[in-house]
C-alpha cells in the first residue's frame, strides 16, 4: 500500500514506540482512575489497607455529596420508614437527609460564570481580533503585546487591588464581577487566537461583498463569521475551561452567592474528618464534563493549544 | 436578501458611495470593535496594576479603616532584605527548576515516540492530554488523598516496588520530601503540554531534509543530534518559556496539595504573597511584593525571549 520511504519507521519501531506510549498513558490515567473509584466506595473501603480495586459499590458519597445530615434518635427513625433509595443509604448510619447540600448551587456558579465569560470573551474578543487582522490600527504590535502581556502577572497580584475595587463598587461575590473578571483574563488569549483564525481567511471573500453592496457589518457577519466559526468554537472551549478551573480570584473574591465549584470541593468535610468518598464524587462530577469535552473535541483543541503557543 | 426598496436603491447606487452612506467609516468600525475589548482590560488589568504601584508606597491595610501614610520605598527594602522571603524564591526555584527538567525530558522523548505515528497514537495522545486540562485546586486535593501515608494509592505502589512500608513516608508531612511531592503532581499534570509542542515541532520538520541525510549515509543517531534537536529546539524553547511563566505564578495546585508546608518548605512565592495579602492584610507591603515579582517574571521572559529569538534566526 505504501511506497518505500526513508522517514516511514519500521514495523518494530512503531511497535515499540506505540507499547511505550500505551504504558505512559495507563500509569497517567491511574490516579483519575481512582479517584473516579473512589466516589463509588463506602468511606471505610476509601481509606482501607492494602488500598480495594474490588469492593461493594455505592452511591453513598454522592448522596453524602448533594445532602446535609442530621442524627436522629431510634425512636424518630423507628417511627419514619425510609421512602426513597437515599434515605436508606443514609439511614445506615442512623441518619437523615436535612436537606441539600451547597454543592448544586456551586457547580450552577460554575455553570454560569463558565457560559457567561466565554460567551463575553467570544464577542468582544472576535470584534478586536477582526479589527487587528483587517484594519491599520495605529501601533497595532504594541497594543497586541500589550494585550497579552497582561497574562503574566500573577492572579493573587492582580487580586489586591481587584479586591479593593470591587469591595468599593459591591461587586465582590457576585456573579457579573466574576464574569467580567474572567473575561479580561481570558480576552488576551481569545484575541490572540482568533487574529489567527481570521488571519486565514482570504479577504478576497469580504471584498467581493463589499462589492456586491454589503456593509462593512454585513460582510462581517455574514461572510467571515461563518468561515471563523471552527476557530471561534475551539477559542470558546480555551476560554471555558480557564473559567471552570480557575481557583486564585474564585477563593479570594468570592465567598457564597456566587463561589465557584473549585474552592468549595476541598471543603467538603463529612463526620469524623474528610468525607474522601464524597470529595471524590464532587472531583469526578466536576472533572468529567471536561475530560468528555477533551477526548469528543480533540482535533480543534489540541490544534488550538499548539497554535496559540507557537504562534507567540 | 429580499427585495424591498431600499435593496433596490441600494444596488443602484455605486458601491464605493453606498459604503459611506449606509456605513460607519472603516477606522470608526475599527475603534467600536477594539474599544470595548481595551477599555476592559484598562479597567481590570491596567487600573488595578497602576493602583498597585501607588499602595505599594504606603503602609495601607484592606482590613483597617484607616487614611493611607506613605512610607516611601520602605515596602521595598524590606522585602529585599528579608531572608525568609529568600527562602521562599529558593523554593519557588527548586520548583521551577525541576518541574521543567522532567517535563522536558519526558515530554520530549514522549512527542518523539508519538511521532513514530504507530497505529492509534492521536487516540492515545489525547488520553495522555487529560491532566492538563483539568482544574489545578481540584488535582492537587485528590492528590492529597493519593499521598496519604498509610491508605493513598501512591505510597501504596512506592512501598509495592521498593519493599518500604507505605506508612514509613509522608509525602506531604516530610520536609524533604514535599518538595518533590510538588514537582511530581506538576510534572503529572503539565508533560503533555511540553509534549504538544514537542510535537508540533516534530512534524514541522520536512521529510526531504532527513531523505538528504539519508542519501549523505549520516547515521541515525547523527540525523538525530544534528537535524531533529536543532529543528525542536526553538518549539522546546518556548514551551520552557510557558511553563516558567505559568509556574512562577503556581498557586492553586499546591495550595490545595501542601498549603506551603511543612513549615514553609513548599511555600512558592505566590502563596507567601497571599499569606502577607489576605491573611496578615499588610495590603502595602504585599503590593510592593507583587510588583516585584512581575518585574522578575517579566524582566526574565523578556532576556528569554531575546535567547529564543537567536535561536531562531540560526
Amino acid at each position: 500500500m505504501s511506497s518505500f520511504s526513508v522517514t516511514e519507521p519500521t514495523q518494530r519501531t512503531k511497535w515499540v514506540s506505540g507499547t511505550l506510549v500505551i504504558i505512559y498513558a495507563l500509569v497517567t490515567m491511574l490516579p483519575l482512575a481512582w479517584i473516579m473509584l473512589t466516589g463509588f466506595k463506602s468511606p471505610a473501603d476509601a481509606i482501607s489497607y492494602p488500598p480495594k480495586v474490588i469492593f461493594d459499590p455505592t452511591l453513598e458519597g454522592y448522596v453524602n455529596l448533594f445532602t446535609t445530615r442530621t442524627r436522629q434518635t431510634d425512636e424518630f427513625l423507628a417511627a419514619n420508614p425510609p421512602e426513597t433509595w437515599y434515605e436508606e443509604i443514609v439511614r445506615e448510619y442512623d441518619m437523615v437527609i436535612a436537606g441539600p447540600s451547597k454543592f448544586g448551587e456551586r457547580f450552577l456558579n460554575s455553570v454560569i460564570i463558565g457560559f457567561g465569560s466565554t460567551f463575553l470573551s467570544i464577542v468582544l474578543g472576535t470584534l478586536a481580533a477582526y479589527a487587528f487582522s483587517r484594519f491599520k490600527i495605529p501601533l497595532a504590535d504594541d497594543l497586541l503585546f500589550f494585550i497579552l502581556s497582561t497574562r503574566m502577572m500573577p492572579p493573587i497580584a492582580v487580586a489586591i487591588p481587584i479586591f479593593l475595587m470591587y469591595r468599593q463598587l459591591g461587586l465582590s461575590d457576585t456573579h457579573l464581577g466574576m464574569i467580567l473578571l474572567y473575561t479580561a483574563v481570558n480576552i488576551s488569549l481569545a484575541v490572540w487566537l482568533l487574529k489567527g483564525f481570521i488571519d486565514e481567511i482570504p479577504r478576497e471573500y469580504e471584498e467581493a461583498a463589499l462589492i456586491d453592496g454589503y456593509t462593512r457589518f454585513q460582510a462581517f457577519y455574514k461572510v467571515v463569521l461563518p468561515q471563523a466559526a471552527t476557530g471561534i468554537a475551539s477559542t470558546a472551549i480555551f476560554c471555558l475551561i480557564f473559567a471552570w478551573n480557575e481557583y486564585a480570584f474564585a477563593v479570594l473574591l468570592t465567598s457564597g452567592t456566587a463561589q465557584t465549584a473549585p474552592p468549595f470541593i476541598p471543603t467538603i468535610i463529612g463526620v469524623g474528618g474528610l468525607d474522601w468518598p464524597a470529595v471524590a464524587a464532587g472531583a469526578t462530577i466536576f472533572l468529567l464534563p471536561v475530560m468528555i469535552f477533551t477526548i469528543l473535541l480533540r482535533k480543534h483543541l489540541l490544534r488550538g493549544i499548539t497554535f496559540g503557543a507557537v504562534r507567540k | 436578501m429580499t427585495d424591498t426598496p431600499a435593496t433596490r436603491a441600494a444596488s443602484a447606487t455605486p458601491p464605493r458611495v453606498a459604503r459611506k452612506i449606509r456605513g460607519l467609516s472603516d477606522r470608526a468600525i475599527a475603534w467600536i470593535f477594539v474599544g470595548p475589548t481595551i477599555f476592559l482590560l484598562l479597567a481590570i488589568n491596567i487600573f488595578p496594576l497602576i493602583w498597585t504601584i501607588r499602595l505599594s508606597f504606603t503602609n495601607f491595610k484592606a482590613n483597617r479603616n484607616r487614611p493611607l501614610e506613605w512610607v516611601g520605598t520602605r515596602n521595598y527594602e524590606r522585602i529585599l532584605t528579608d531572608s525568609d522571603i529568600w527562602l521562599n524564591m529558593q523554593a519557588t526555584a527548586h520548583f521551577l527548576f525541576w518541574t521543567i527538567f522532567f517535563q522536558v525530558l519526558i515530554g520530549f522523548t514522549l512527542a518523539y515516540l508519538i511521532n513514530k505515528k504507530f497505529k492509534g497514537n492521536d487516540l492515545w495522545t489525547t488520553i495522555i492530554v487529560l491532566p492538563m486540562m483539568l482544574s489545578p485546586a481540584v488535582v492537587g486535593n485528590f492528590w492529597k488523598f493519593l499521598y496519604q501515608p498509610q491508605i493513598g494509592l501512591f505510597n501504596y505502589i512506592v512501598g509495592f516496588f521498593t519493599g518500604k512500608d507505605p506508612s514509613s513516608f509522608e509525602m506531604l508531612g516530610s520536609v524533604e520530601l514535599a518538595p518533590w511531592s510538588i514537582v511530581i503532581v506538576d510534572t503529572w499534570m503539565w508533560t503533555p503540554f511540553v509534549m504538544l509542542i514537542c510535537l508540533a515541532g516534530l512534524r514541522s520538520i520536512p521529510d526531504y531534509i532527513y531523505e538528504a541525510a539519508e542519501v549523505d549515509r549520516a547515521s541515525k543517531l547523527r540525523q538525530f543530534f544534528t537535524i531533529t534537536i536543532p529543528m525542536v529546539l526553538p518549539f522546546l524553547m518556548l514551551a520552557v518559556l510557558f511553563r516558567g511563566i505559568e509556574n512562577f505564578k503556581m498557586f492553586d495546585l499546591v495550595v490545595q496539595l501542601t498549603g506551603g508546608g511543612p513549615g514553609s518548605t513548599t511555600e512558592l512565592t505566590s502563596i507567601n504573597l497571599k499569606r502577607e495579602a489576605f491573611e496578615k492584610w499588610r495590603t502595602g507591603y504585599a503590593s510592593a511584593y507583587a510588583i516585584i515579582l512581575f518585574v522578575t517574571v517579566f524582566g526574565l521572559a523578556s532576556i528569554y525571549v531575546k535567547a529564543l529569538n537567536k535561536v531562531k534566526e540560526r
